[in-house]
């Protein structure tokens, strides 16, 4: 099979560290005492908890439901009981805490019951919930939740679907070992994707780094009843990218703006297949996958994890080392550093990188920009770093926008071969940070000139119907007594009207007074009664000295 | 000489036409330099600025009658910002008016709420929901953070809570890089 191969620009060549966490075979790791399993750990709305403190859950139960059309569901990764619902450290690289399920396990690994889905036989609006409820969500790094890209739409078609078993960045082989050892299962994960986007062309990329993955996956295709090519792609940094595998693969770039879908493409990563497979096949959500651990440690390898496995007893199998200086999740291109090693493993961890100061020297310090555009040519993107930098920095976002910031894939090529070592891409995710800081503001400013412009308007026609109201009342008054007199044959002037309306108003509010009775007077004591009197007397007292002024002036004029 | 002056006349007469015509069909509905100026101010509605509302206070500055620096929400940012639109120089904010504070929300202490319902009267974005002798609350997200409900209660049992920075809401700062003098690289 050889097929035309396509060259995306840019790119670098980062030594791949990739033969130290493949010798060993893939090991499951030991079920921990407690599981922390945060709730945001897909793109979209936070899962809700559905689960109470102190709660007993089984392995696979689903302990936090998909909120919205974006997001997805969160499980127990094994059986025990629910020992905490609150703010816990996650890998994040503010350091901040988020909302997270913590698991106290009882060592029994008991399961919930579960069965495979006849997919085929499912509508595929209700597969894809399905899919949401069992926790599916992209394994590359992205962590979008995989129902919302198995839904082709009305208009798209998806007419490509890439595999992508990339993996350009150095130190990772967790897709790698899941390539050599499931493949079959990878592939029976493709059939269900190409059954829910009725692709017709089926394409896996593997980079050439990875012999035995292309072999294992080449035999299993060959077994297949649909047509599945493996393709050998060149390894080059960041060939693994969604956008540069398909502009390997099939020459298409992805507008500027735009989805994959949005030129019939869709991309997935093996582990995303392999996980849908067990969700299918076994009914099993997605509560572990394959982490390789590795760097600056004894034994570098790859773990099946639980999700919610804490990162230090990963590090403590692979067995840890003096001189660690940090601790990455991801690789060193892209890879977020951890801000302590209590932190869980979840779904988007796809490695752990312990780093020392032989393997990761200190970047020096950072020189000014000479505009050497040794980034520009590294771009896969085909942007202008060094001017995308020099508006990020000055606060220019609106022009570096002009420049397609948002193409920005933040792979770290222009930084990996900067000769100034600058961190530039902290400059471009700062940048992108600050115009979606300012759109929300822009919203909410929006949003609150509307409430307002609306707050007056109803206060305006509040008024308005209060006076018209006023106004058909006096009307009405005037009209009613102004027929009384009519009667009598004598003209009524206004002034007349007025105080005769005085004169009826003031009756009425006599007779409600006189009407309504004091509620507390029944079966009281003659003692309580005298007080009445005095008081009352007293009253009569006021009002006759309230009077007296008034009427002196009445008789004024 | 006649005709020169016929000519003239008849030209005079058609560009008028046009003219008036334009004047009234691209009539400008409102100022649109108010409108610019509107947009950019925060519409916290606080009237800090000593005008009852953002939109009065960009419609003064329109006309020229107050100044750019009285807008303690939106900050020296708003200042340059609005200095930028109307080509003048930005200067620091006026105190007189009030300082910048960090972005909070109103909070209404449930247990000391009497329902009065007038921080209800107050709240220039309706943002507070409740009824006379019911619990009020406050809806956060329509919160402008403009304190104008604080005067008015009679219990104090409002109090602005600053929004704290948690993971949805965080953001990357500006990278500090340790630029190294070129003096030391020629030393070294």
């Amino acid at each position: 099979m050889s097929r035309e191969l396509f060259k995306f620009k840019g790119g670098v060549h980062p030594p791949e560290h990739k033969a130290e966490s493949t010798s060993r075979p893939i090991h499951a790791a030991p079920l921990p005492k407690k599981l922390v399993i945060p709730l945001r750990q897909h793109i979209g709305n936070p899962a809700k908890p559905v689960v109470e403190v102190g709660e007993r859950v089984l392995k696979g139960q689903m302990i936090a439901a998909a909120d919205g059309y974006i997001s997805t569901a969160v499980h127990a990764s094994s059986s025990g009981t629910v020992v905490a619902i609150d703010l816990q450290a996650v890998p994040h690289i503010s350091g901040l805490p988020d909302l997270c399920i913590t698991i106290e396990t009882d060592g029994r690994d008991e399961w919930v019951a579960h069965a495979p889905l006849d997919y085929q036989a499912m509508e595929p609006s209700q597969l894809r919930m399905q899919l949401r409820d069992l926790g599916l969500a992209g394994l590359g790094g992205a962590v979008f939740p995989s129902a919302v890209k198995l839904d082709p739409g009305a208009s798209h078609v998806c007419s490509t679907l890439i595999i992508n078993g990339g993996e350009c960045e150095p130190w990772i082989t967790c897709d790698d070992m899941l390539m050599r050892h499931h493949a079959d299962e990878i592939l029976q994960g493709v059939a269900i994707m190409r059954h829910l986007l009725g692709s017709t062309d089926i394409l896996v990329g593997i980079e050439d780094n990875k012999p035995e993955a292309l072999d294992s996956m080449r035999s299993a295709a060959a077994k297949l009843d649909f047509a599945v090519e493996v393709v050998k792609v060149p390894a080059r940094y960041p060939g693994g990218g969604a956008k540069q595998m398909i502009e390997t693969l099939t020459g298409k770039q992805v507008p500027s703006g735009k989805l994959s879908t949005d030129i019939g493409i869709q991309v997935f990563n093996v582990g995303t297949s392999y996980a849908l497979a067990r969700a299918i096949h076994h009914g099993e959500p997605l509560i572990s996958r394959l982490v390789t651990v590795t760097g600056h440690v004894l034994r570098p390898q790859n773990f099946e994890v639980l999700i919610g496995t804490p990162m230090h007893t990963l590090i403590t199998l692979a067995g840890d080392r003096d001189g660690t200086t940090g601790v990455l999740m991801g690789g060193p291109m892209m890879g977020v550093p951890v801000p302590n090693l209590d932190v869980p493993v979840i779904k988007a961890t796809n490695c752990i990188l312990v780093k020392s100061k032989e393997l990761f020297p200190p970047l020096p310090k950072a020189l000014p920009c000479i505009r050497c555009t040794r980034c520009a040519d590294a771009c896969p993107a085909e942007l202008q770093p060094q001017e995308l930098f020099r508006f990020a920095k000055a606060g220019d976002f609106g022009r570096a926008q002009e420049y397609h910031l948002f193409d920005c894939i933040e792979c770290g090529c222009c930084s990996y071969v900067c000769p100034s070592h600058i961190p530039l891409v902290d400059f471009y995710r700062y940048a992108k940070g600050e115009i979606w800081a300012r759109e929300k503001d822009k919203r909410a400013a929006d949003l609150a000139r509307e409430r307002h412009e609306f707050r007056q308007f109803r206060q305006e026609r509040e008024k308005k119907e209060k006076a018209e109201k006023l106004a058909a009342k006096a009307q009405a008054k005037r009209a009613e007594l102004a027929a009384a007199p009519a009667a009598e044959g004598a003209a009524v002037s206004d002034a007349d009207a007025k105080k005769a309306l005085i004169a009826a108003a003031l009756a009425r509010a006599q007779a409600k007074k006189s009407d309504a009775a004091p509620k507390n007077v029944d079966q009281l004591t003659p003692e309580q009664l005298h007080q009445i009197e005095e008081i009352e007397a007293r009253r009569t007292k006021i009002r006759e000295l309230a009077r007296k002024p008034l009427e002196s002036e009445e008789k004024k004029p | 000489m006649l005709a020169a002056i016929g000519v003239m006349a008849i030209l005079a007469v058609a560009i008028g036409l046009v003219l008036g015509w334009s004047a009234i069909r691209f009539k400008v509905e409102g100022n649109p330099l108010a409108e610019k100026i509107d947009a950019i101010l925060p519409q916290t509605q606080c009237g800090q600025c000593g005008f009852p509302g953002c939109r009065p206070y960009a419609e003064a500055i329109a006309k020229g009658e107050a100044d750019i620096n009285q807008c303690p929400p939106g900050g020296e940012e708003g200042v340059k910002k609005l200095a930028e639109l109307l080509g003048v120089e930005p200067k620091p904010l006026d105190e007189a008016h009030g300082t910048p504070k960090p972005k909070s929300v109103a909070f209404i202490d449930e247990q000391t709420c009497i329902g009065c319902t007038l921080c209800i009267q107050a709240c220039p974005v309706d943002a507070i929901s409740g009824a006379a002798k019911q619990m009020h609350t406050i809806i956060a997200a329509e919160c402008t953070g403009c304190e104008l409900c604080l005067p008015p209660c009679p219990v104090d049992c409002i109090s602005m809570v600053p929004i704290a920075e948690d993971l949805p809401h965080w953001k990357w700062k500006h990278p500090v890089v340790m630029m190294k003098k070129i003096a030391e690289t020629e030393g070294a």
